[in-house]
Formats: C-alpha cells, sequence, structure tokens
C-alpha cells in the first residue's frame, strides 16, 4: 500500500475508494473526505467515544483506524444509519427523555446503542451502563441516555 | 509441549535496501506477513489501540509511523482459539471481545479483559498487541504470568516458543527478533479455580491500571494445594515468586495466617513501583500489599 493505491471499502452501502497515506485515521478521512461530520473528534485516543462507527457491525473508535486497515470491510456511520426504523426509535426515545444537549456526543452514543440493541434486543440497565461506557458527555448527566435506550429497546421491540 | 528450536535469537544482518514507497501493507495470509516482516522493517499492526495514540499528532494530521505498518489484525490465521492436550492456543489477534466470547478461554483471562477498556476498544485490543506492547500496566500480563502461559513465535526461519516472563524483558522490551511474529498464546488448562483479581484505576472503562493483583488458588482437605500471585503495574515487568509461592504448598489455615506477615514482607522487597501521572509509589506498593493481605486472608478463611 502505497499513497497512490486507492483503499476500497464500503460506507454506509455503498462502494467506496479512498486515496492518499493508508495510515491516515479513518476519522479524517470520513470528516474531509467524504464530508461525513457526524463523526466527531472529542479526544483522538479513543477515551470518549464521539468518533463511534461501526466496522462489520462492530462498535469502533474511528480515531484509533487507519483508513488502510478498513479495506474490504464495511463501515457504517451514523450519516448511513439515519435512514433506519432502528435509528427512529433511538432518535425518538432521546429526544423524550431528554438524552441531548449539546449533541456532540451524541452520534458516538447512538453508534453504541445500536452496537448493544443488534446483539442484545433486550438489555437490562446495566448492560446498557456497560455498553455506553466508552462514551462520554459532559452535559447530561448519563442517567437519561441509559433510560432512552431502555425505551427505545421497548418501543422498538421488533427492529432488533 | 511444543519443542523450542535452537536457532539463535537474532538474525542475520539485512542487506542493504533502498528505502521502501509503501507506508503499509496489508498481507493476505500468514506466510506473506513473514515474508514481508523478514524483508524489511515493519511496525506489527494488531488492533492499533496502543499504536495509534503512541502516534498521534494534533488533530486532522496523520500518526507518524517512523516505519511502514505491517496490518495483522484481520488475518484469520492469527484469530483462531483451540484446545487440545491440556493446551488452549488463542492466536495472538484474539481480540479482548472475542476473548469475552469464548467459553473455553480462562476465568483469570475473561475476568481481567473484561475491566480492560471501553466495548470500542475491546473490539480492536488483541492479546499479542498488550503482550508485545509490553507495558508494565497491560492488564492481560498477571493474568499470563499466573496462568504460565507461553508465546510461541514465528519467522521464516521457523518457530520457537517462550515462557512470557523469558517474553517480556522490560517496558515496551520484549525477546521478539526483528524478522519475528507473535503468532499464538499457549495456555495450560490445569489451572486452579479459585481466582481474586482486582485493578485499581480511576474510571471503569478504558483505565489504565495504577496497579492490579491476581491471585489463584486451590485447595484440599483443608490444606492449600497451590497458590498463584501477580502483580501489575508496581515493577519494570510483572511481580511473580514462584519461590514465595512454593513456601505457602501445603499449609492449612492457622499456618497460612502465620506465615502471611513473612509472605508480605517477601514480596514488599520485590514491588518496587515508581511515580508517574497515574499514582505514586508510595500508593502503588501499600495498595499492593494490602490486596495481598486480603487475598490470603480470604484463602485462610476459607480453607
Amino acid at each position: 500500500m502505497n499513497a497512490e493505491a486507492p483503499i476500497r471499502f464500503r460506507l454506509n452501502g455503498r462502494e467506496v475508494s479512498a486515496s492518499g497515506d493508508p495510515l491516515r485515521r479513518l476519522l479524517d478521512v470520513l470528516r474531509e473526505d467524504f464530508g461525513l461530520t457526524g463523526v466527531k473528534e472529542g479526544c483522538g485516543e479513543g477515551e470518549c467515544g464521539a468518533c463511534a462507527v461501526l466496522i462489520d457491525g462492530r462498535l469502533v473508535n474511528s480515531c484509533l483506524v487507519p483508513v488502510g486497515d478498513v479495506e474490504g470491510r464495511s463501515v457504517l456511520t451514523v450519516e448511513g444509519f439515519r435512514e433506519t426504523d432502528r435509528y427512529r426509535a433511538i432518535a425518538a426515545a432521546m429526544e423524550e427523555t431528554g438524552a441531548v444537549q449539546c449533541g456532540f456526543c451524541t452520534p458516538g452514543f447512538v453508534m453504541a446503542a445500536e452496537a448493544l440493541l443488534r446483539k442484545n434486543p433486550d438489555p437490562s440497565v446495566e448492560e446498557i451502563r456497560e455498553a455506553l461506557s466508552g462514551n462520554l458527555c459532559r452535559c447530561t448527566g448519563y442517567h437519561a441516555i441509559v433510560y432512552a435506550v431502555r425505551k427505545a429497546a421497548e418501543t422498538g421491540k421488533d427492529l432488533w | 509441549m511444543r519443542e523450542r528450536t535452537a536457532h539463535a535469537p537474532r538474525p542475520e544482518p539485512r542487506a542493504y535496501q533502498p528505502p521502501s514507497l509503501a507506508r503499509a501493507y496489508q498481507p493476505r495470509s500468514l506466510a506473506e506477513a513473514l515474508r514481508i516482516r523478514g524483508r524489511e522493517a515493519v511496525i506489527p499492526f494488531a488492533g492499533g489501540t496502543d499504536l495509534m495514540v503512541q502516534r498521534r499528532r494534533p488533530t486532522g494530521l496523520t500518526p507518524r509511523f517512523e516505519l511502514p505498518a505491517l496490518f495483522i489484525g484481520g488475518l484469520e490465521e492469527l484469530r483462531g482459539i483451540s484446545e487440545g492436550d491440556g493446551v488452549l492456543t488463542m492466536g495472538a489477534c484474539c481480540t479482548c471481545s472475542r476473548v469475552l466470547e469464548e467459553r473455553a478461554a480462562p476465568p483469570a483471562l475473561r475476568r481481567v479483559v473484561e475491566e480492560i477498556g471501553s466495548p470500542a476498544v475491546k473490539n480492536r485490543a488483541t492479546m499479542g498487541g498488550n503482550i508485545c506492547n509490553a507495558s508494565p500496566a497491560g492488564d492481560t500480563l498477571p493474568a499470563l504470568y499466573a496462568l504460565e502461559s507461553r508465546v510461541v513465535l514465528r519467522s521464516e526461519r521457523g518457530g520457537r516458543t517462550l515462557p512470557i516472563e523469558e517474553f517480556i524483558l522490560g517496558p515496551g522490551k520484549t525477546a521478539l527478533a526483528e524478522d519475528e511474529l507473535l503468532v499464538a498464546v499457549e495456555i495450560p488448562t490445569a489451572w486452579p479455580g479459585r481466582l481474586f483479581y482486582r485493578k485499581i484505576g480511576t474510571r471503569r472503562a478504558n483505565a489504565l491500571s495504577k496497579l492490579s493483583f491476581l491471585g489463584m488458588a486451590s485447595n484440599r482437605r483443608g490444606r492449600l494445594v497451590e497458590a498463584r500471585m501477580a502483580f501489575g503495574a508496581v515493577a519494570p515487568t510483572v511481580v511473580r515468586s514462584r519461590r514465595i509461592e512454593s513456601g505457602l504448598r501445603d499449609a492449612a489455615a492457622a499456618e497460612l495466617a502465620e506465615r502471611t506477615p513473612e509472605v508480605l514482607e517477601l514480596y514488599a522487597a520485590l514491588i518496587k513501583p515508581i511515580d508517574d501521572q497515574r499514582s505514586t509509589a508510595h500508593y502503588r506498593k501499600e495498595a499492593a500489599l494490602r490486596l495481598l493481605r486480603f487475598f490470603l486472608q480470604r484463602l485462610a478463611a476459607d480453607l
């Protein structure tokens, strides 16, 4: 892999290719090359979860992934997820419980919630806290977010 | 147990090669990865959860890798888990999530991996990465020492197997030769049944350890059969002493209680922590010895 060879992967359901250094962070490629600014940079070292995306269905922090390492894989960001009923169930639950304040951390929390509900459609509060433990929020105090995920599991019962 | 081959630990110096234009390699097989590793100086890259943080630059800039990265995290040959002849073999690129999903994984390792990071980090971080990073605070290491693990190394010259304590040489230093890759970890499955683990860090998810303590034990008819104790982040490498452990063999409750002060003193001489941004030497030593005392008291109470 050198700077000229394009890196091909699936992004929100479309085949795409990225050029340039294969060691660029997936986070930067998503924001700068593809304009997907729902992916946020908080800490840049995997502590805060604001840049979380799903790669082959698993939650990862895109600040810690070089784009060359996603060749042939499938990446889902909040922009791709937005088109689904599951997203709508999570978004409605977050609105209702007041789980969004400044909103910076929200896309990461939405992706972490989706990763959890895919594996476990009926999680306990403890399981929700564990699943969201890599996401930091400086506004809400977390309870509203945990409650929102529980609510989404109930209102979207048949979606996961 | 696999034979240890007698090849020299260091390969011949490499002939001069013009600098490569490649910034990263994505080999399709272990054989191809070993070929690249044997030909050129590269940085083996498994999950990247440490490498990317160590090399990060300000927002928007590409991390600075001094050598091309060799992406091995996706190689299926390095991601399997198998069991046979009393040994569990885990591929070096098994992620923490994979360890937690695997029923055959040792409870001690599962317990440690549960607290190693958030779900997103567990989905990327690998066993091999945690070992080769050789951080004094590497959380899998006390478990791997207590489980008497061996690491399996491969190069185009052949393979060799080393006990974990001979592989880890110091902070960031391992016995990995420059043409070798760590391909698997072997864990004898005859581990003692009782487990005690405490990690002391600032946050449940994602915190690096200030220190950790892992104890394992088994007993029969009111006597201790064996006890294993390993301390993380209180010295350049994991502290475990088979000599001190053997002094506790066959002890009944009263003897164990009687020997506890002496055991604490022996470990106190081996525990040599440092002050750093996460904690102080004084706190680390005090907390480590208190955890040890608590573990020994619990053992005595249950005999």
